[in-house]
């Protein structure tokens, strides 16, 4: 046996293997695909998806586009799976290869609509591009296509007749978010991924968290676009329109215009929003300080009673600031719905300040004015629509638009955003701290409710506000936080399985935090289902939480307690953390949302 | 214990009991007892006795009378006359077709006579509700040899030196299974007995279920010994009810007998089994599908390796054997791997089960040693083609089989000479084809099949088959082209190539058989928009011929798109281009004039 060095020094097995007249040696295990990569042989591939560093893979081998010819075998291997042997012979492209993969595209485009000038994924498709590069001009086997009724629900459109069954969205849907949603039904030609009993999505337990949209490579899922809405109101001239944007979006919308992930455009975006005539260019981020003065309040508030030995008061608090994962406990632990903090979200709390305390201000009716939020989320456009967050049926929030619709928007307004001069956002909803930001990112919210709730349990300055331990991407991090002598126990969880794993030591009386931060997408918002598509390059991803990280290390107030726009609202208008005025505006409850399935015998 | 002087086998295979065998057999069993016959006359129901063309039958031993399609009014006259006089009741004794002899001993039915039942051995022979009846025929002494007398490696050396393999169509060693199997090292392992019979046409495995399910049980704990499993799996179909509950008494009458539990027989081994229902699938017989459906997901397949005998049901070891492989295992160990291996050909040991079906005489269920020729098969044991026609081909292997035809009737039927042929063994499914089977059609028969059947997994086979099938169908209606044919080809290679499971991989090949030997049909098809067979309806034409024609005017009424025109007592003409081929008019000439051409 060979053995080669891995970078800890330790030795491993090994397998010699000849790639395209390669001779290359590699660790025992690893698949034809990953050893081509490692020879520099880029095999196609379709419906395998590896995002590296969320440990997320998904390999059903059905596509059968990477197929390569193994020496010896009577059938072609797909690459993605199969392991290489010690003395394998592998060919990526000779003419058996070439024209069986070509076929089997060919065969997946013909089951698959033309209507590409006018898909919601034109451009940004990978079965696209595949049929580019594949220099297909003709498809040998035209025939009957499958079709299937097209599913709206508040978030997600399904649109099936494109899907290529990749299993993609399955695999997000159950192994990583175990929401059990998504997954193959019906036999052959008919088979499609669907809900159970073909239901519709809103129908299921659908979180909307949007994963699924994120690793489609089709049409297939998509957003329901609200761009047109949004367009209508900026034409209104009786509407004041105001817009707000997400923490995760200034991380990833450069992605859409060409530039290397990770590059933040805080000061394009504030200006392409005013070109597209927003009349007030506000930040989310300053609704998540607020969130921070509530949750962070109530967490101290929680705790405290807790350790004097108010045993009726639930520990740990779980952050409620993601819509997807308050569908889930919803949906699925409706039972445990008193835990997680009551503070709504900062898009629900940016539309209620915005459309009371800011309407106010600027004499502005309630009716009058139009709140749009920008948001790397697709559950937020659920969660404006639902029903606790409207006043008299006009909503907190009226429309919410994703990181890619706005890029599209900007687009079509021929605004030239790489060129656009650098702006700041309006005040006083627009001015935010480091605290706000990290928001966009797994383990940012926790740290921004450590850096106040230290100062205010201790009465203490930070010495040092970046707290490294609750960062990074492993899925269920922990972390212990000194608060003068008293040990705060933290978890983090992002990705909804590993959300469920948490709750479900709460509920088996396993849990020893005090509070816990979830995020339903792989990630946190920086992965959020309305992202630019990262197609399964996860250093993208990598990419975004650093440039937040950046943005933070650059506020020169990096502490929510301390914005002086949330100290003025406070004064002015609020009163004090959870005051009455607060709770009303600011915190929300939950309901039991899980379904009953009568399963008739 | 009483002694019987006589016994009434009454065929209870699911085929006779669709033709009222339950009803005949109490019949039989109430004239018994009104005849005070009770103690000198036994009457049971028996599994298949394989020959479903004549059922419902009825076997009188010891003197081997065999009585085909047995009425339940029949029942008295068989027990008068034979039973208490001694005369056989001529006109139930099955007639030979070729000289109309009735044939009073079934040794000498040219159906049985070319036979060598070892999987069957039992089917027709004993009670299957009756585990006394199993032990009487040396039943569960090959698990008691095996417990008492041998390791399992032993018996794993016997196994594979028989050279027994898997009968389920892949034709794996078994032996070799087992050994691969025994040595995955786990804490628990499983035997999953595959009982998810697919194919059109075959039926062994429920016959051997319905008629012997002792053999499976016995085989499966002989094989959870070997591997060191503790649990078997029978994993059957829902629409085998019978054959369902035959096994489920079977089971709890081995654990009433101590022959499944723990310890059996003193032993440190334990064993037993549970049912898990299939819904149809015809995937699920593919073994990672099957164990994927068994726990509840959707029975999909998923890539080899890793094995089942390395990573199974819910990823521990598995041994999936198909329910013939575990018929075959008692009566090896009893009777030595050298016994097996000197019957069957070189690389093929032992007997085959094949169903016969389609124009055949003797439709039904057979056992014959390995490399017997098709020729053996079609005529001497099924007694040639159905009214006299001319052979045209035999399809075995299922849906992923291959089309065989006069010139491979001497082939010697084994694993290795049915794929060197292009066709496989499969589970054993034979459906003899005459000159009216038209082999475009037919190819089109097996891919209707194969597209309802694909799990929709892999690409290739979801939509590959797909457009082979509507390639197909172009064909037959007159609208292939000389294209179509290459395209049928490239695509049936593609599919070979690349589908995921072994499903996608042999569906093609009706395709390519057909093609390979029967070129011309699909060439007269596409370039002479001819079938030759008359089976493609869009091919065909209606005339009239013209001195025949007395012009009383009773096709034209009767068409029903008016295409005929001609006036009374004149002749009448066919428009072509109106005309939807449906026979009206052919049916109602009295005088012979419509003819098709």
């Amino acid at each position: 046996m060979l053995f080669i060095s891995n970078n800890t020094g330790a030795k491993m097995e090994t397998v010699k293997i000849t790639i395209d007249n390669k001779v290359i040696e590699v660790a025992k295990g690893t698949t034809i695909l990953k050893a081509a990569k490692e020879a520099g042989i880029h095999i196609p591939t379709l419906c395998y998806l590896h995002l590296h560093d969320l440990n997320i893979e998904n390999k059903p081998a059905g596509c059968r586009i990477c197929v390569v010819e193994v020496e010896g075998r009577r059938n072609l291997a797909p690459a993605c799976v199969t392991e290489c042997l010690d003395g394998m012979v592998i060919n990526t492209h000779n003419i058996r290869v070439l024209n069986s993969r070509k076929t089997v595209l060919e065969l997946i485009l013909s089951d698959h609509p033309t209507d590409c000038l006018i898909c919601a994924k034109n451009g940004d498709c990978e079965l696209q591009t595949m049929a580019q590069e594949f220099g297909v001009r003709k498809i040998h086997y035209e025939g009957e296509q499958s079709t299937y009724r097209e599913d709206t629900s508040p978030a997600i459109i399904r649109d099936v007749d494109k899907c290529i069954m990749c299993r993609r969205c399955e695999m997000m849907c159950n192994e990583v978010q175990t929401v059990g949603v998504l997954s193959a039904v019906n036999r052959g030609f008919m088979s499609v991924v669907a809900p159970a009993f073909e239901m519709n999505l809103d129908h299921s337990e659908c979180t909307y968290c949007g994963q699924c949209v994120a690793v489609c490579p089709t049409g297939a899922l998509t957003e329901v676009d609200h761009t047109n809405q949004v367009i209508r109101a900026l034409a209104d001239p009786t509407k004041t329109v105001v817009v707000q944007t997400a923490p995760a979006v200034r991380a990833a919308l450069g992605e859409e215009f060409g530039m290397e992930p990770g590059t933040l455009v805080t000061g394009k975006l504030a200006a392409a929003l005013r070109r597209l005539g927003f009349n007030y260019v506000f930040d989310t981020d300053f609704a998540a300080d607020l969130t921070i003065m509530e949750e962070g309040t109530e967490l101290l508030d929680r705790l405290t009673r807790h350790l004097n030995g108010d045993k009726d008061v639930p520990l740990p608090i779980l952050t409620s600031c993601c819509p997807g994962w308050v569908n889930f406990f919803e949906h699925q632990f409706p039972d445990m719905r008193d835990i997680p903090s009551t503070a709504r979200s900062p898009q629900q709390m940016f539309g209620a300040i915005a459309k009371t305390y800011f309407a106010e201000k600027i004499g502005v009716k309630r009716d009058d004015m139009v709140v749009v939020s920008i948001m790397p989320c697709l559950a937020k456009k659920y969660e404006c629509q639902r029903e606790e967050f409207a006043t008299d049926g006009n909503p907190d929030v009226d429309f919410s638009i994703s990181t890619r619709e706005l890029a599209h928007l900007i687009k079509q307004s021929n605004i030239n955003f790489n060129d656009l001069e650098d702006e700041d956002f309006d005040n006083p909803l627009g001015e935010s701290t480091g605290a706000a930001v990290i928001f966009g990112t797994t383990g940012g919210v926790i740290e921004a409710a450590v850096r106040t709730a230290y100062e205010v349990h201790t009465g203490k300055k930070l010495e040092k506000v970046d707290f490294e331990e609750l960062r990074g991407m492993d899925f269920i991090r922990e972390a212990t936080i000194d608060f003068n002598g008293l040990p705060i126990r933290i978890g983090i969880a992002h990705g909804l399985g590993n959300a469920r794993k948490l709750l479900q030591d709460i509920k088996d009386g396993k849990s020893s935090f005090h509070a816990i931060e979830i995020m339903a997408c792989p990630g946190g918002c920086i992965g959020g289902g309305g992202q630019p598509l990262h197609h399964g390059d996860s250093s993208i991803l990598k990419a975004r939480q650093k440039a937040i990280y950046r943005e933070d290390a650059g506020k020169t107030i990096r502490k929510s307690h301390e914005n002086p726009y949330i100290i003025q609202l406070y004064e002015e208008f609020l009163g004090k953390p959870m005051s009455e005025k607060s709770h009303h505006l600011l915190h929300t409850h939950y309901f039991d949302k899980s379904k009953e399935i009568k399963v008739v015998e | 214990m009483a002694k019987y002087k006589m016994h009434v086998l009454v065929c209870g295979g699911t085929g006779c009991h669709a033709s009222q065998s339950d009803l005949l057999l109490d019949n039989l069993k109430t004239i018994v007892a009104d005849k005070g016959l009770d103690n000198e006359v036994q009457v049971i129901a028996t599994g298949c006795f394989g020959f479903c063309e004549k059922g419902p039958i009825v076997k009188i031993m010891p003197d081997n009378t065999f009585y085909t399609q047995v009425t339940p009014e029949d029942a008295r006259e068989i027990i008068e006359e034979h039973l208490i006089k001694g005369r056989k009741v001529n006109r139930l004794l099955y007639v030979d077709p070729e000289n109309q002899e009735h044939i009073a001993d079934s040794k000498h039915m040219g159906f049985y006579k070319k036979q060598l039942r070892i999987a069957l051995r039992n089917c027709g022979f004993i009670d299957p509700e009756n585990i006394d009846e199993y032990i009487a025929r040396d039943g569960y002494e090959a698990m008691a040899k095996c417990l008492t007398e041998m390791t399992p490696q032993q018996v794993i050396d016997v196994m594979k030196k028989s050279g027994l393999r898997g009968r389920g169509g892949g034709g794996f060693p078994t032996g070799l299974k087992w050994e691969i199997t025994n040595r995955s090292v786990s804490d628990i392992k499983y035997v999953v007995c595959n009982a998810d019979e697919g194919d059109p046409g075959a039926f062994m495995d429920r016959s051997i279920l319905e008629g012997d399910p002792h053999s499976v049980i016995e085989a499966m704990a002989i094989c959870g010994y070997c591997i060191g499993g503790e649990h078997g799996l029978v994993y059957i179909r829902a629409e085998y009810p019978l054959a369902i509950n035959r096994l489920k008494i079977a089971i709890e009458q081995a654990r009433e007998y101590g022959l499944l539990g723990k310890n059996i027989l003193g032993s440190d081994f334990s064993f037993d089994i549970e049912l898990r229902y299939g819904a149809g699938a015809f995937v699920c017989g593919e073994e990672t599908a099957l164990i994927h459906s068994m726990e509840g997901y959707r029975g999909e397949p998923t890539v080899k390796p890793p094995f089942p005998s390395v990573s199974g049901y819910f990823e521990k070891p598995t041994n999936v054997n198909n329910v013939e492989t575990f018929a075959n295992v008692p009566v090896i160990i009893n009777k030595g791997a050298e016994w097996f291996s000197s019957i069957g050909s070189e690389k093929s040991k032992g007997t085959k089960v094949f169903a016969l079906a389609g124009k055949i005489n003797n439709v039904g269920l057979i056992e014959v040693p390995m490399g017997t020729t098709l020729r053996e098969v079609i005529y001497e044991i099924g007694g040639g083609i159905k009214d006299g026609k001319k052979f045209k081909a035999v399809q075995t292997g299922g849906p992923s089989g291959g089309c065989l035809t006069e010139k491979h009737l001497d082939v010697p039927i084994d694993y290795d000479n049915l794929i060197a042929s292009g066709s496989m063994m499969g589970s054993g499914g034979m459906i003899v084809m005459d000159e009216d089977d038209c082999m475009v059609s037919v190819a089109k028969f097996y891919l209707d099949f194969t597209v309802e059947e694909s799990c929709g997994k892999c690409s290739p086979c979801r939509i590959g088959n797909k457009r082979l099938y509507e390639i197909l169908d172009k064909i037959t209606q007159g609208k292939g082209t000389r294209e179509d044919i290459d395209r049928l080809r490239n695509l049936s290679t593609v599919i070979k190539d690349t589908a995921l499971c072994g499903l996608g991989q042999t569906s093609p090949n009706p395709v390519l058989s057909t093609i390979d030997n029967f070129w011309d049909e699909y060439i007269e098809h596409v370039t002479d928009k001819k079938c030759r067979s008359g089976q493609c309806k869009a091919l065909l034409q209606y005339f009239i011929d013209a001195e025949n024609c007395v012009g009383c005017t009773a096709c034209a009424r009767n068409c029903p798109v008016n295409a005929i025109a001609g006036e009374r007592k004149g002749i009448h003409v066919i428009d072509q281009t109106t005309c939807i081929k449906c026979g009206a008019c052919m049916e109602k000439c009295k005088f012979n004039a419509v003819y098709i051409k």
